[in-house]
């Protein structure tokens, strides 16, 4: 089963990517954008039918690896 | 001969490049990256750093940059266009080169020394140089060269590497490749050969203090080139 | 409202709100309490160190600037100076060690910038936990990306540091870090303000959310949206700073700033209230004129926000319009948010309302100050060891275990990932005794190291006060630098703790001591108290940097063996003390017992005569002799050097390991030309300078008769491999 994961920066913390990326297009003369925050996007396959069991073994590992809770925030969006 | 060096905000190696520009006898000017035009040049720099931080992808940002048109028109003149270590990643991100400088293969920063050797002499760049061997230095995160299998096979039959990583005796093997580049590419050339981008940083060896002087040997040989 | 318990949240304690209280002749608001819970806290008001610190030696013909600016000042001759200072960033390090290191050397290159000097070099000292304990891999990891990571994108170099390990620090690791920069003697910024009716101007980054302490979140202030307001570790943006470092340079080309001050710890209220403070004046405010990351913060928030890469200017009137051109230049924003006024209080207004009234004295003169109990520590008895612990030990296997043991195995995995080259003035990259960077376009260069020794300092504070410092001054001697002044960074457990206050103390003792014999004084630094988790405190951890000058930077050496055929001579007595050295450790498995004795007079005249010998031109290569001892050092100079040496049979009476493995202090090794060794001689003699003739360099293996015959290579993968393969594994 495939799992599709987004991994963001949490709402308060600094992200002097998405603001350098926002100023950029700015310059380029896209206009009217109020905010861009920028993050990590995983699919992961794992070797699981029970969709209930792969979405919390990517739980763990986002837990566990690939999210900092500290300053991130994950989402499982989807699997197929 | 006149130069320029464009300054993009988080370029750092402007200032090493102005001076080692300047110390083997260019006329050099600084040109900031929200001017339209450039000043007469017979040698436009893009140099190292982190234009705008890195974000996105590095050099993706510069490239989309103000000057970069002016610069473009100068290349495609035929002018001669140098980047190196975040100007190399610029000007595959202006596709003014082909290709793709990666995370290095084990995903760290390096900072050491290198040898190079040089692989095309007909250029303004390297003919007649007095070495075929160069110890330069790389100081980069991403300087893995990558490009598609078409895009490879028409860089080797234009003949466009400029600059291989290999051992102190010019052998060319995987245990000298720093980075995890392709076929270890330290710096390539476009069809024309009048733009090059490298990784290496010759402005960083131009005395025998440093961490060594082939730089010297790269520069001389440039400004000899031109006159 | 503001009571007792919500001050005790905010880390004051019950004694100190009172104070509070008796002051304003009220009970202060919840943003006020803010203000003097940020100002009143160790950090900022040196409450247990201040009687302490009023001690050390500050002062100098050198000095430009002592302790008490954003760093310390030197003169370096013609019209340069140099500002310099180390700064700790332990605890966010332990939480998030990427951003925690890096927004560390990102703090502590405004503390120089803000000074008017661009930086020229970073150094770091960085102690971690076991390597055996489940977290020190990851946290090296990611406190080693973080320093790159930020000084690599300012274009800084960083030219050395240091990496140590010990179980003392596996709840508490410690990351200080040092920035020099330079400067023309007459275009140094300070952060006193002066002048009534001044723009007070805020620069460079939004205002966030960030590192609000989680002790002062008090109950009262959030209610349901408690998860949401989460106090957030800051994050470093590099490129913003760089940005920040142009702009605040070209302002400064002429003379529109009256005074500036980075916003670090505490962020908008210490900036302010120091600036105020410090020109007897009183500063007014207007939040709602700052410009914020995020909706709807609070006067609170605002005051006591630590987001990176902020700047406060006092400008003089009618510069605003030019200095707000520049700063729109770099893409940064600029705001006028306040004034200066003759009111000697600060006054903060948040949408016409007044929050804050509070007279600038009550928050920094005011200030408690503590005359902490401690308990002093006895000179441990010397450890007696039965000789027969030698017999079974090969001089071989105990030279790799300890070139490969995690505090003496080379750190180029490390430093590998520091740009130390940029800026093309790096004649000295790190491996060696101290960095050294040329002043760009003369003939000087500075020398710079980071030092500290827990394992000396915590057997007997005193006597490793003072090693460090001699430590410090001896790296700089070895590569030709005159030492000139330092930066210490004082890393120590719970004040409230006799022993560790203790420590403090004696420790501080010893270091003032070698500071004032050695000429030595100290011009900036900070303390870090608090290093424990769990009741378990670090062991006393202070981080000395030293800065000397090379009036003529082709006279550096290194510690490379050069030649063969030369001599090397063994300078300083050696008595083969073995308690408290890596050998100890490592090989006998003994913790016991005094470090090494500090003799000052003879630090100073081998270091001096040492200095004197480079200068002639006598010295090829030259090394201190430190922790691991003399065989251990030889073994670096071969390494790098890419040369053999054939050891001389000792002539003392000493025991062979102890001999060889002994750390002794006020040693070194120098590596002379025979044609010029007689010269030599008669200078250290001249000097009543005791030496010996340790042995000759040869091309190929270090070789001790009938004890040890060992290739070069060998011994350089033993020393190279162990830390990138702990790494990988």
């Amino acid at each position: 089963m495939k799992i599709s994961i987004t991994v963001t920066l949490k709402k308060d913390v600094l992200d002097p990517q998405g603001n350098t990326i926002k100023k950029a297009l700015e310059n380029m003369n896209f206009k009217n954008i109020n905010d861009i925050r920028q993050g990590k996007y995983f699919e992961i396959d794992i070797d699981e039918k029970n969709e209930k069991k792969a979405r919390e073994k990517a739980e763990e590992m986002c837990k566990k690896l690939l999210a900092n809770l500290v300053i991130e925030d994950y989402k499982i969006i989807g699997q197929q | 001969m006149n130069s320029s060096v464009v300054i993009f905000p988080g370029s750092n190696c402007d200032r090493d490049m102005a001076v080692a520009l300047k110390k083997f006898g260019f006329k050099n000017n600084m040109v900031w990256h929200d001017d339209i035009d450039l000043p007469k040049s017979d040698l436009v720099v893009l140099p190292g750093g982190f234009s705008y931080g890195d974000h996105l992808r590095s050099g993706s940002i510069a490239s989309k940059s103000k000057i970069i048109q002016s610069v473009i028109k100068f290349a495609k003149s035929g002018g001669l266009l140098l980047g190196i270590c975040n100007g190399f990643q610029i000007l595959t991100e202006t596709e003014l080169l082909p290709g793709v400088l990666l995370r290095n293969k084990f995903s760290e920063f390096i900072c050491k020394n290198v040898f190079v050797k040089i692989n095309n002499t007909e250029n303004n760049y390297f003919k007649k140089i007095k070495k075929n061997v160069l110890e330069l230095h790389i100081a980069h995160n991403e300087g893995n060269y990558f490009c598609s299998n078409i895009q490879m096979k028409e860089i080797v039959d234009n003949n466009q590497i400029a600059l291989s990583y290999c051992d102190k005796n010019g052998e060319i093997n995987e245990k000298s490749n720093p980075n995890g580049s392709s076929k270890n590419i330290a710096a390539i050339l476009n069809k024309e050969k009048n733009i090059l981008g490298m990784m290496p940083h010759p402005e960083r060896m131009i005395d025998k203090y440093l961490s060594g002087d082939d730089g010297v040997i790269f520069f001389e040989n440039l400004l000899n080139n031109l006159k | 409202m503001v009571n007792e318990k919500i001050a005790v949240d905010h880390g004051l304690k019950k004694t100190e709100f009172k104070e509070i209280c008796k002051l304003l002749k009220r009970v202060p608001n919840i943003t006020e309490l803010g203000l003097f819970s940020a100002m009143w806290n160790e950090h900022c008001s040196y409450k247990s160190s201040k009687i302490h610190l009023k001690k050390l030696p500050t002062s100098g013909k050198k000095v430009i600037q002592g302790p008490g600016e954003n760093a310390g000042v030197i003169d370096i001759e013609d019209d340069d100076a140099i500002v310099f200072k180390i700064e700790s960033h332990n605890h966010p390090s332990f939480i998030e060690p990427y951003q925690g290191a890096a927004t560390g050397v990102g703090g502590i290159m405004r503390d120089v910038f803000t000074m008017g000097a661009r930086p020229i070099a970073n150094l770091n000292s960085i102690h971690f936990g076991s390597t055996q304990h489940k977290k020190t891999k990851n946290l090296l990891r990611g406190v080693v990306r973080g320093i790159g990571g930020y000084g690599n994108c300012m274009g800084i170099p960083t030219i050395g540091g240091q990496t140590c390990f010990d179980e003392s620090y596996n709840g508490n690791i410690l990351v200080n870090a040092m920035t020099v920069g330079l400067v023309k003697k007459n275009k140094i910024f300070y952060s006193k303000a002066s002048g009534i009716n001044k723009p007070v101007i805020y620069v460079g980054s939004k205002t966030g959310r960030d590192g609000i302490h989680g002790a002062s979140m008090a109950s009262a202030v959030f209610d349901d949206q408690i998860e949401e307001k989460k106090p957030t570790v800051q994050v470093g943006d590099p490129f913003t700073e760089k940005l920040l470092l142009e702009a605040c340079l070209e302002l400064m080309a002429d003379d529109s700033i009256i005074s500036i001050q980075d916003m670090g710890a505490a962020g908008l209220t210490s900036s302010s209230v120091e600036m105020a403070s410090k020109g007897k004046l009183g500063i007014e405010l207007y939040l709602d004129k700052v410009p914020c990351r995020e909706s709807n913060m609070t006067p609170y928030e605002i005051m006591l926000s630590e987001s990176q890469e902020r700047m406060l200017i006092i400008l003089e009137n009618g510069k605003e319009d030019k200095a707000k051109k520049i700063f729109d230049k770099w893409h940064l924003d600029f705001a006028i948010i306040g004034k200066t006024t003759k009111s000697n209080k600060i006054e903060i207004f948040f949408n016409k309302n007044k929050v804050a009234d509070v007279p600038i004295e009550f928050l920094s003169d005011k200030a408690p100050e503590y005359d902490r109990k401690w308990k002093k520590t006895k000179l441990p008895i010397k450890n007696k060891l039965n000789k027969n612990i030698y017999k079974n030990l090969k001089i071989e296997d105990v030279l790799i275990k300890i070139l490969a043991s995690p505090n003496i195995c080379s750190k180029e995995w490390i430093w590998q990932q520091y740009d130390h080259t940029v800026m093309g003035d790096t004649i000295q990259k790190p491996g060696g005794d101290a960095g050294v960077v040329r002043i760009h376009g003369t003939n000087k260069a500075i020398a710079t190291t980071v030092d500290s020794s827990a394992g000396y300092c915590f057997a007997h504070p005193l006597t490793g006060g003072k090693q460090v410092v001699c430590e410090s001054w001896r790296n700089l001697v070895s590569v030709g630098a005159k030492p000139i002044a330092i930066t210490n960074c004082l890393n120590f457990g719970n004040p409230e703790k006799e022993n560790n206050m203790g420590e403090f103390v004696e420790c501080l003792g010893g270091i003032s001591e070698a500071c004032k014999f050695l000429d030595y004084p100290i011009v900036s630094g900070n303390v870090s108290f608090y290093n424990e988790t769990k009741d378990k405190g670090i062991k006393p951890t202070p981080s000395i940097g030293g800065v000397g000058l090379l009036k003529d930077y082709k006279k550096m050496v290194s510690i490379s063996l050069k030649k063969a055929e030369n001599i090397v001579l063994l300078i300083g007595k050696t008595e083969g003390h073995v308690d408290q050295s890596v050998f100890a450790k490592e090989i006998l498995n003994q913790k016991k017992g005094p470090p090494p004795e500090i003799n000052l007079f003879n630090e100073k005249n081998n270091g001096e005569t040492v200095l004197k010998l480079i200068n002639e031109g006598y010295v090829k290569s030259a090394h201190d002799v430190s922790v691991g001892g003399a065989l251990i050092a030889i073994t670096k100079m071969c390494i790098t050097g890419n040369m053999g040496i054939n050891i001389n049979k000792p002539k003392s009476l000493v025991n062979f390991f102890e001999y060889f493995f002994g750390e002794d202090q006020g040693r070194y090794l120098i590596e002379i030309e025979k044609k010029d060794i007689e010269k030599a001689k008669s200078i250290l003699e001249k000097n009543s300078v005791y030496f010996s003739e340790f042995g000759i360099t040869q091309e190929k293996n270090i070789v001790l008769k009938d004890s040890l015959n060992v290739t070069i290579e060998k011994l350089d993968k033993a020393n190279k491999l162990w830390l990138t393969k702990y790494m990988d594994s």
